[in-house]
């Protein structure tokens, strides 16, 4: 079965990243910019799909500028057969993204979408579930595990506090998170190899944004610690301030 | 402890790497983050290398990565095969070790000097990791005078006669397979040494693992013993024509050396630095001392020359121009420049310099071994000086 991948180039969760002068975006000089985690997740999926069947191809589609043919490559590195670039601004507005891409997956037509359940930067969860309202698919958020039967696949969400199993009909759209998805590494093979593979550039079908960012602020800065006294004598006045100060008793 | 080590680039060096170098380097800088750094204090401690991770070494296909595609290796530039070789070193010299032998040591030779039928025998299974290698050249009186070597091949009619004692071999003991050189002449007839690829279950031979080392503890260091092998014709490898072969080995794991020890010089500057900006003495940051601010410019300096060192070399013996000298450049100069930025960073860090919590001081100490093995300090010293001047002080 033919799978698409929906990624997004995101700043690596290890970066510490600053605003830049406008306030409105992070400064991109110096930071690593990386597939986003549950993106690696969904190709993971994809992948193992594939492999167990013995058939079909896994594309990888993104929206964004030239830079993202580097988180493109690095899934054909990892196995993805070819990629598609919609050039074209990823702004705070999902509806934009989604349509962007619903209007490239409209043609291509494949019975599996595959989507992290979120994207690392923004955490917005907005793009997976608006591409399959779009695409009159249904959609099943937050899986992690699923199954391919004849027509259906059959999706392991999780839940509070358990598992949820849900079945949808052919064709689908599933956001993963990570569950039994644990990415693989690419093999030095797989990287030179993914020069090869195709990499299609488009424009993009993109509206214009209708939700800008106003402001990013810092989180507040953590106070410092406090030495409240030494052994047992300590004790009262710690039990204090943990009931008065930081209500935490 | 440190963050997440992300590499030094002070020099945007990045910018004179491929896409696929860079991203060939961030998988296994991900992969020994991951894999590597977990483990690798306790494994040293416990005085073992640690096999469970040779499996996915070669599953990403880190043995022997610059050899071709059509026996089983990855098929990559020379660049590319020494910035694997930093990042397994960022973790310990033993890793790198491990891959510089079966890549460069074995895999190599066999690759160059090998009958087809050894090629085809052996390289797909060293580079899949089922099979280990070693190498046997240096011996308990020749080290630096590899020429002189004592181990003996005596032609039978039907094949060879190995008798010696060959020391100081990474892999040794776990080895399925040596590459073993032995003189078939007279001693010391330079032309008259030959290498053998020799299955370790074959009679007579023996491996014993060297006791008491204090310098590359999560390594497989042995000595080896050969008492009457008896080896078929086909055990020679024809192609090698006297000590110039071995010396051609010594070349390509130099090369990788050169590269690797500023993974080891990396990992000690990343954790001085990130002690230094969070260790608070007196009234504030250590990294706010002229001290030690004096100390991290020096490292980064080195780092940053070694880098370019490495990489110019690296393009070089892309292009098949590099010399034996200009390696013995490299090796000598980015090995002492570790020796000095581990030595240096273990002061940094104070008394927590000395725990096994923190990396350099492994580091320093392997980087003993890495100073003396592949050609020691000295001999590439004297190696450039014959360059230099044309007479040999060896």
């Amino acid at each position: 079965m033919n799978i698409t991948v929906c990624l997004k180039r995101v700043p690596d969760t290890e970066t510490r990243v600053r605003i830049s002068d406008s306030g409105t975006s992070i400064d991109p000089g110096g930071v690593k910019f990386v597939m986003s985690p549950y993106d690696e997740f969904a190709m993971e999926a994809a992948l193992r799909m594939t492999e167990a069947s013995g058939e079909g191809e896994v594309v990888a589609l993104t929206l964004g500028d030239t830079t993202s043919q580097e988180t493109l490559r690095s899934a054909l590195a990892i196995g993805a057969d070819r990629a598609v670039l919609l050039n074209g601004e990823v702004t705070m507005d999902g509806l934009a993204t989604a349509r962007a891409l619903a209007s490239e997956l409209g043609e291509a037509d494949v019975p599996l979408i595959l989507f992290g359940m979120k994207a690392a930067d923004d955490d917005q969860q907005q793009v997976g579930p608006m591409v399959a309202t779009l695409m009159g698919r249904p959609c099943a958020t937050g899986v992690s595990s699923f199954e391919l039967t004849d027509g259906t696949v059959v999706c392991d969400r999780e839940v509070e506090g358990g598992t949820e199993r849900v079945e949808l009909p052919l064709p689908a759209v599933i956001t993963v998170t990570k569950g039994e998805f644990e990415p693989r590494y690419a093999s030095l093979k797989g990287i030179m190899a993914a020069k090869r593979k195709p990499l299609e550039e488009k424009e993009a079908q993109i509206s214009p944004a209708r939700i800008t960012v106003e402001k990013l602020e810092y989180p507040p800065a953590r106070a410092e610690g406090r030495i409240v006294g030494e052994g047992p004598d300590a004790v009262p006045e710690l039990v204090r301030l943990l009931r008065e100060e930081a209500n935490a008793l | 402890m440190a963050g997440k080590f992300q590499g030094i680039d002070f020099y945007d060096v990045d910018g004179l790497l491929s896409e696929e170098e860079r991203m060939i380097r961030d998988t296994i800088r991900e992969w020994v983050e991951d894999r590597v750094m977990p483990l690798i204090g306790e494994a040293y401690i416990e005085r073992r290398f640690p096999t469970e991770l040779i499996p996915e070494i070669a599953e990403m296909g880190m043995l022997g990565a610059n050899l071709p595609e059509e026996y089983g290796c990855a098929g990559l530039n020379n660049v590319a095969y020494g910035l694997i070789m930093q990042e397994l070193e960022r973790g310990d010299s033993g890793i790198r070790s491990f891959a510089s032998v079966q890549g460069a040591l074995v895999m190599y030779p066999i690759h160059a000097f090998g009958s087809e039928e050894q090629k085809r025998e052996w390289l797909p299974q060293l580079a899949a990791g089922t099979k280990i290698g070693c190498f046997g050249l240096t011996e308990p009186d020749y080290g630096s005078n590899p020429a002189g070597m004592i181990t003996t091949a005596k032609k039978t009619d039907d094949g060879w006669v190995l008798n010696g004692t060959k020391m100081w071999i990474t892999n040794g003991s776990m080895a399925d397979v040596a590459v073993l050189w032995a003189q078939t002449g007279e001693i010391g007839d330079t032309k008259g040494i030959r290498g053998f690829v020799v299955p370790t279950d074959t009679e007579g031979f023996t491996a014993t693992d060297q006791k008491g080392k204090l310098s590359l503890l999560a390594s497989d260091t042995s000595e080896l013993h050969l008492q009457d092998v008896h080896l078929p014709d086909s055990a020679l490898m024809p192609e090698t024509t006297g000590i110039r072969s071995p010396l051609m080995c010594l070349t390509q794991a130099r090369y990788g050396i050169a590269w690797g020890v500023l993974g080891a010089a990396m990992a000690c500057f990343h954790e001085a630095r990130s002690y230094a900006v969070e260790r608070v003495m007196f009234d504030g940051p250590i990294g706010g001392k002229q001290i030690q601010q004096v100390r991290l410019a020096d490292m980064l300096t080195q780092i940053t020359q070694g880098q370019l060192l490495a990489l110019q070399l690296g393009r070089l013996k892309d292009a098949g121009t590099m010399t034996a000298q200009q390696v013995s450049l490299a090796k000598r100069a980015n090995v002492n420049m570790a020796c000095d930025i581990a030595r240096e960073a273990r002061r940094l860090l104070g008394a927590n310099g000395i725990l096994v919590e923190y990396h350099s001081m492994r580091h320093m100490a392997n980087l003993e071994s890495v100073y003396t093995y592949e050609g020691t300090h000295d001999i590439h010293s004297l190696i450039l000086g014959q360059a230099l001047t044309g007479i040999a002080a060896f």
